[in-house]
């Protein structure tokens, strides 16, 4: 197993450098510099020189890109032109509500997803199969963005059981409990939303999983031991077919990524997929491209974890 | 001489005869081909006809209505008719700048399936080249090629294109086609590269090598044909997928222009919340549309997908 997961990871390291090389471009390509904000008729062309050689802006590309590889390395992304402040405040700020917004989803994701995967596997064909099967038909249909926007105008708009906007109430303080509260009714329909779309892949792969372990011999077997039916599925199938499902856990972190960028915007949700579009139509080259960045690494990670928890619960991966 | 030409037109026909003869006897024996069994699938799915029947309808309704509505008329803006709601003139009322939303979504219609179409096109057969590359060379050139589709398939997705959109110095629908298709072909070189994996196994791409065939021609003119049924299967699937897709991006404003309509930017009007709470007749028709045409596409996709499979055959 050991060897699997040193092998991963070195497939990891030049997968993050290829993707800083990307996002280097990009910020070249994109309109605008680290001086863009201080454009104005008081500073004069010369001083903008200046300040450019100082920053080493007029650096050849490989020492500009080695410079600015040594500031993310020490946590420093440079600042944001629009906000004037540090790009780690601001993301920092904003990653607060994403990852609250992602671990919100991710609980309903596997709290639906679960208990409808395993009904449908266990009672194949019957009506309730069929009605989930149907769910997980139109599901896998339907995009995020637009389930989401029918959400925000039904739940919010129409019979205004959620808000439509932004992450907790204002004018409460933190810390007490209303804002708390505030804070979950905020999270509610987003994380709904993007969990109702995107548990049908579980939904479904149990689903196959558990028709299939079903008619093995080992539980051919138990069930000729005498073991009780609540038995048979609890012990031996549902531990069989929930392992893999723990190893897509991973690239759950990818999918969410995605997601967030559309429905943040659709619930106005203050968080990273927010920033970036507001970024990129403002040009604040810096706070997008350190966005992409730090998904882009935050995906990475996402698949080497799955990865890794697939060779741990599945030892044909490790002898390969 | 004359003597001559015709009696080798008498054996020409003669031998045309036999052929014939020939085929009908074969085509008795062998089992029905590719398209027969598609179509016998179609007939015992009836939810999947239905699917193919409302898709060609609205294909062809969109495309030959657009011949006669004139685009720059639908999109031109007039300020007497803002926000009107639906009417006998206005099918399905005026958006912010009095633009008649019906109009919008037939040519916005016609703008996703072409978009559409063209992104699954591109990202197929850069697809299809780089799996079957992968799958029959296998070894170090299948390892190092699958290490590149990991790579793009973990890459955030949404916010490279975004990006990409908002820096391309020559911005139309090719390029977006050509942003786009450039981050969705990873799923079905996969797909492909393990079936290459298996069929150039087989003893008929190992006999075409010992006879002295080229790679070249055995991987595209041999096992690439014999793979087209998944091929037709998983870019019918994609097809569904960039269609929403598309919508997405464009409802962010980062797909289309709004001198050209999509469904998708139908929907981005709803960044005002007025337009989102009170105004439905701009939004829904377009949200419902893609539903429906996504569902349409997909329920085909999936019989064929049955129908490539012998296994799964329901006819």
């Amino acid at each position: 197993m050991w060897k699997f997961i040193v092998r991963r990871l070195l497939i990891t390291t030049p997968q993050i450098v290829l993707l800083s090389a990307i996002v280097f471009i990009l910020a070249q390509l994109m309109p605008g510099d680290a001086l863009t904000g201080l454009i104005d008729p008081t500073v004069k062309q010369e001083r903008l020189e200046e300040l450019r050689v100082q920053l080493g802006l007029d650096n050849p590309w490989y020492i500009q890109y080695r410079d600015w590889v040594a500031g993310i390395v020490q946590g420093d992304f440079g600042r944001s032109f629009i906000y004037k402040m540090d790009v780690t405040e601001l993301i920092g700020q904003r990653i607060v509500n994403t990852i609250w917004l992602s671990v919100v989803s991710v609980f309903f994701i596997y709290a639906i997803g679960l208990p409808l995967g395993i009904i449908s596997g266990r009672y194949n064909d019957r009506l309730i199969d069929q009605l989930i099967t149907g769910y997980t038909y139109i599901g896998f249909a339907t995009p995020i963005f637009i389930f989401g926007l029918i959400a925000v105008w039904i739940f919010g708009f129409v019979l205004g059981w959620f808000p439509t906007g932004g992450s907790v109430a204002p004018g409460l303080d933190p810390g007490t409990l209303e804002y708390y509260l505030s804070k979950i009714h905020h999270v509610l329909l987003p994380a709904l939303s993007i969990a109702l779309i995107g548990t049908v892949g579980t939904v479904q792969y149990l689903r196959s999983e558990i028709v299939d372990t079903k008619q093995r011999d080992f539980i051919i077997t138990a069930r000729a031991k005498g073991a009780s039916e609540s038995r048979v599925y609890n012990r031996h199938i549902f531990r069989n077919s929930i392992l893999p499902i723990a190893a897509f856990f991973g690239y759950e972190i990818v999918n969410l990524i995605n997601g967030t960028v559309l429905i943040e915007q659709i619930f106005s949700y203050p968080g990273m997929g927010n920033l970036f579009l507001e970024s990129i139509v403002r040009r604040d080259t810096t706070v997008a491209i350190t966005l992409v960045l730090i998904s882009g690494i935050g995906a990475i990670l996402g698949a080497l974890l799955s990865d890794i928890i697939l060779s741990m619960v599945d030892p044909r991966i490790r002898i390969k | 001489m004359g003597v001559s030409i015709v009696s080798r037109e008498q054996t020409q026909t003669e031998i045309e005869k036999n052929n014939e003869q020939e085929n009908k006897d074969v085509d008795s024996q062998k089992s029905s081909s590719g398209l027969v069994i598609f179509w016998k699938e179609l007939l015992n799915d009836k939810l999947a006809l239905v699917s193919l029947i409302f898709f060609t309808l609205v294909t062809l309704f969109v495309f030959g209505v657009s011949l006669i509505l004139d685009q720059d008329q639908v999109v031109r803006v007039d300020l007497f008719a803002i926000y009107e709601p639906p009417s006998s003139e206005f099918w399905l009322g005026t958006d912010y700048g009095g633009r008649d939303v019906f109009g919008q979504l037939i040519i916005g219609t016609r703008n996703s399936l072409s978009i559409g179409f063209l992104v699954t096109l591109i990202s197929g057969v850069i697809g299809v080249v780089f799996g079957v590359v992968s799958g029959y060379f296998g070894g170090h050139v299948d390892n190092f090629l699958m290490r590149i589709v990991d790579f793009f398939m973990v890459l955030p997705f949404f916010m490279l294109v975004i990006v990409f959109v908002s820096v391309a110095p020559d911005y139309n629908v090719w390029t977006f086609s050509l942003i786009m298709a450039a981050f969705l072909w990873m799923g079905i070189a996969r797909l492909i590269r393990s079936k290459a994996l298996q069929e150039k196994e087989l003893d008929y791409a190992q006999a075409s090598r010992t006879l002295g065939s080229s790679h070249f021609s055995i991987i595209f003119k041999q096992v690439l044909p014999n793979i087209t049924s998944l091929v037709v299967v998983t870019m019918t699937l994609n097809l569904a997928a960039n269609i929403g897709i598309e919508s997405g991006l464009s409802f962010l404003g980062f797909g289309f222009p709004e001198d050209t309509p999509s469904l998708g930017t139908l929907l981005s009007y709803t960044t005002n919340p007025t337009t989102l709470e009170e105004r439905w007749w701009i939004w829904l028709p377009a949200a419902i549309l893609i539903l429906l045409l996504m569902l349409a596409v997909r329920n085909v996709g999936e019989a064929l997908k049955r129908a490539a499979d012998a296994r799964q055959r329901r006819a």
